[in-house]
């Protein structure tokens, strides 16, 4: 082991994070290797090691004759600050080699509030952070996951993005840098060549221009790059591969189990859920396909905890035959088996009592809204009937804890809505008192509400966001109307999901707020103990930059969006009559029941939407 | 019941002592073998490894107690194959001796000098263990005590191994009461403060019972 890494190792918390050598991690023969790629998680190794999507990228790159992907995460900030001081350069798990000596460095983002570790972890690895400080091939950094949808605020830092599912484009971008590698090719002819490649935007080859009211006038696609860039998906997920023989790591992590993917996209709908229009079409994978992943990724890993995962698992079209396989598996091979994600419209008693048979997992019900109004406008179509009896049931079963999650400052949201939620809870706890089993144990409701962010590529993409002081005031309403000892209530910070909804709409002017915000000492914001809110507003402030134009303005329907070259799939026009619809508090049927054409099975040439 | 002995070496040593054991529980169900479950709400595969180690402390003879569902003859390279680099299982034991037999283990905690082995320094370390008490201040869950750690130490030996190292070989007490091998290197740090190395690097050679005879 290096020495450097030895000497600090013993003053930091958890080291084992930090070392690699886990059951399944991949290590080459360096002279065996063509092309290094340092992947690298914008967060914590328990969070990044959870997260299914880089097993996937791992192991489909680790595939590739010639090619070694390494991972890497963010370092806490005691293992930052010591690498600081040792002078020790942000460094890839398996072969502990500095990324900076990587060919490829791949970021996956999900959360808007890990673009600062983006850039703490290119500075830490000794990366100029502008990529037009860094010429030539050699540590090319491109990005992708959800967050990419909207590549702008990042525009400065990224050389280049993969938009959309990247099982099939990822190979095709490692083969052309190859490439371009063997023929020595410039940073530029390779960025105009791999801007070619279906999915991939080279934000560079945009030119965006400003109005004078600060909008965007207009953007200009130069050297032959494509007017709009469309997301990438995967026809047949049975095809599709699946991380079975995927890392274990030796330290716990948050979701310390094999995950199994039921399916992609969700029927649902719901117009705040950026995941529900960017994931679409809906394409399962078969029950029989499941099974066989499921037992060999558990006996591969020995995990004794598998997880089915979707946006909306109850939608799983064969989850009781599933479950039902699953269930005798795992119980003759003591495995605990969950599944997440229930909806109280179609949690069915009887799947509960399977598996309750194993485990007694948590109920969990995800409203949003307080009223029935309300969760109309944004499309959650439970109502308070379904979620009363669904309790009623489970109180009966034997079930005494309930978690629920609400949002406030929904669109159209009123302060009755807002009270409509203690309304929601107080009914719950009346249920709980005729249905209890056994009163002794006593009722646990723990109560969440987030801070609702509009996202792009949602009905609500071009809805202003409240501000945190009226988004406290509504905290406050609600707490004032909740009585109840049984109730444990919890609500998002307001400053976090105001920068959330700063860097969601964001453009490009967002890049030097976010360089001199990381100079200045930001980073894992998505963490209480290090988010800092005064030195956001110091960047704001020093940029020249004002975050309530981001947040809390409306979007103009003709108003040229910072991220409309993307393509997702989903045309804007059916966006913009679902916020229509939303206003006048009408629902959308899920796609299962009616197919509202919002354009997403027009991907690849045509794809079934297997709703 | 049967015993796995193991080493624990190279990265591996970062692990956790509980991290450890869902390692094993883990690498149990890889090598296809079901262990034997607690019973209750929330069933655990029962190992159950003897005398935590720090975190990153070698060792060449951990100790972990198992048990099958369906008992069956258990080799080490059934387990190592599935085991995490670093982690080898050296032997398997049908039946452990009884844990309460194991008294004392063998350290070797070694001092590294980046610029050299100051002058007379083993022979100031061999005084220093040589003094009628040694009292260190030992913070535990209860505060702070003062321990003399001198009743501890059944054997030392302190050698310089070469320009800039020194290493001192010791037997300690293992349990009831039991010495840190660390506290070594803190007893030198503490009363021979110019002689505070730039590292410390410990490992646990053995376990011994009274007798000072390997315990397995």
């Amino acid at each position: 082991m290096n020495e450097q890494l030895r000497r600090i190792l013993p003053l930091v918390q958890k080291p084992a994070r930090y070392v690699g050598g886990e059951y399944g991690q991949v290590i080459k023969k360096k002279e065996d290797v063509r092309l290094r790629v340092a992947f690298c998680f914008p967060d914590t190794y328990e969070i990044g090691m959870s997260n299914i999507g880089m097993r996937i990228l791992y192991g489909i790159m680790n595939e590739m004759d010639g090619v070694w992907c390494e991972r890497v995460f963010a370092p806490w900030g005691d293992m930052e600050a010591q690498m600081r001081q040792a002078q020790l350069p942000l460094y890839a798990l398996e072969s502990q080699d500095p990324i900076r000596d990587f060919d490829l460095v791949a970021f996956t983002i999900g959360y808007e509030m890990s673009y600062t570790n983006i850039l703490n972890m290119l500075d830490l690895a000794g990366i100029p952070l502008y990529a037009r400080e860094r010429s030539g091939l050699h540590g090319i950094v491109f990005a992708g996951g959800v967050c990419a949808v909207n590549p702008e605020p990042l525009a400065d830092f990224i050389d280049f993005f993969s938009i959309g599912e990247g099982e099939e484009m990822t190979p095709e971008i490692l083969r052309l840098y190859e490439r371009a590698k063997a023929e020595d090719w410039t940073k530029e002819r390779f960025l105009r060549a791999v801007a070619q490649i279906e999915g991939v935007y080279v934000p560079s080859l945009y030119e965006h221009r400003y109005g004078e009211d600060g909008t965007l006038a207009e953007i200009i696609p130069l050297d032959g790059a494509p007017e709009k860039v469309t997301k990438r998906i995967i026809k047949d997920l049975d095809q599709a591969y699946y991380p079975a023989k995927t890392m274990v790591p030796s330290t716990e992590i948050v979701h310390d189990r094999t995950n199994l993917e039921v399916f992609r996209g969700c029927i649902r709908g719901c117009r705040f859920c950026q995941a529900g229009f960017c994931y679409r079409p809906v394409r399962p994978r078969n029950a029989d396909t499941l099974y066989r992943q499921a037992v060999e990724a558990l006996e591969y890993s020995g995990n004794h905890e598998i997880n089915l995962s979707s946006l909306s698992t109850s939608d799983y079209k064969q989850l009781e035959p599933l479950a039902d396989r699953l269930m005798d598996y795992c119980e003759a091979n003591k495995i605990n088996l969950s599944l997440p994600s229930l909806r109280a419209d179609n949690f069915s008693r009887e799947l509960m009592l399977k598996v309750q048979r194993l485990r007694k997992s948590s109920l969990t019900f995800a409203p949003e809204a307080g009223t029935q109004r309300l969760r109309d406008a944004i499309n959650k179509n439970v109502t308070e009937e379904e979620i009363l009896t669904t309790c009623a049931n489970a109180f009966s079963g034997g079930w005494n804890s309930v978690k629920l999650y609400f949002m406030l400052g929904l669109p159209t949201e009123t302060d009755e809505d807002v009270l409509g939620i203690a309304d929601l809870v107080w009914k719950i706890i009346q249920t709980w008192k005729e249905c209890a089993v056994n009163r002794k144990r006593g009722l646990s409701i723990n109560l969440a509400t987030a801070f609702f962010v509009p996202k792009p590529f949602t009905p609500f993409q071009w809805e202003a966001q409240i501000t945190p002081a009226e988004y406290m005031r509504r905290v406050r309403l609600l707490q004032g109307a909740l009585h109840s000892k049984s109730v444990d209530y919890r609500y998002h910070g307001s400053d976090l999901s105001y920068l959330e909804a700063v860097l969601a709409r964001g453009d490009r002017r967002l890049g030097d707020v976010l360089a001199y915000a990381v100079r200045h000492g930001a980073r894992l914001d998505g963490w209480d103990e290090y988010f800092d809110n005064d030195i956001w507003m110091e960047a704001f402030a020093a940029c020249g930059v004002d975050p309530a134009f981001y947040a809390q303005r409306t979007y103009q329907k003709d108003e040229v969006l910072p991220w409309q070259t993307i393509d997702v799939g989903v045309r804007p026009s059916f966006l913009w009559r679902e916020r229509e619809l939303a206003y006048a508090s009408q629902t959308t049927p899920d796609c299962r029941t009616h197919c509202s054409g919002c354009g997403a099975n027009q991907l690849e040439g045509g794809v079934i939407c297997d709703a | 019941m049967p015993r796995l002995v193991f080493e624990k070496t190279g990265d591996s040593i970062w692990i956790s002592h509980l991290d450890l054991m869902r390692v094993f529980q883990r690498a149990f169900r890889r090598a296809g073998l079901l262990l034997k479950h607690s019973q209750g709400f929330n069933p655990r595969a029962i190992v159950s490894i003897a005398l935590p180690l720090s975190v990153g402390v070698e060792s060449s003879c951990e100790l972990l107690d198992f048990e099958l569902e369906q008992p069956e003859p258990v080799t080490p390279e059934r387990l190592n194959a599935v085991l995490p680099q670093g982690i080898r299982v050296l032997d398997v034991l049908e039946n452990g001796r009884k844990l309460k037999e194991l008294t004392h283990l063998r350290a070797r905690v070694t001092l590294t000098y980046d610029h050299g082995v100051p002058e007379h320094a083993a022979e100031c370390i061999r005084t220093l263990f040589r003094r009628e008490s040694l009292v260190l201040e030992k913070r535990s869950k209860k505060g702070v005590s003062q321990v003399d750690i001198l009743p501890m130490i059944a054997k030392l030996e302190v050698l310089q191994a070469d320009d800039d190292t020194i290493v001192l070989d010791a037997a300690v007490c293992a349990q009831n009461p039991s010495l840190n091998p660390q506290q070594l290197a803190a007893a030198v740090e503490c009363y021979l403060p110019e002689l505070t190395p730039d590292t410390v690097t410990i490992r646990r050679e053995e376990v011994l019972d009274t007798e000072g005879r390997i315990f397995r």
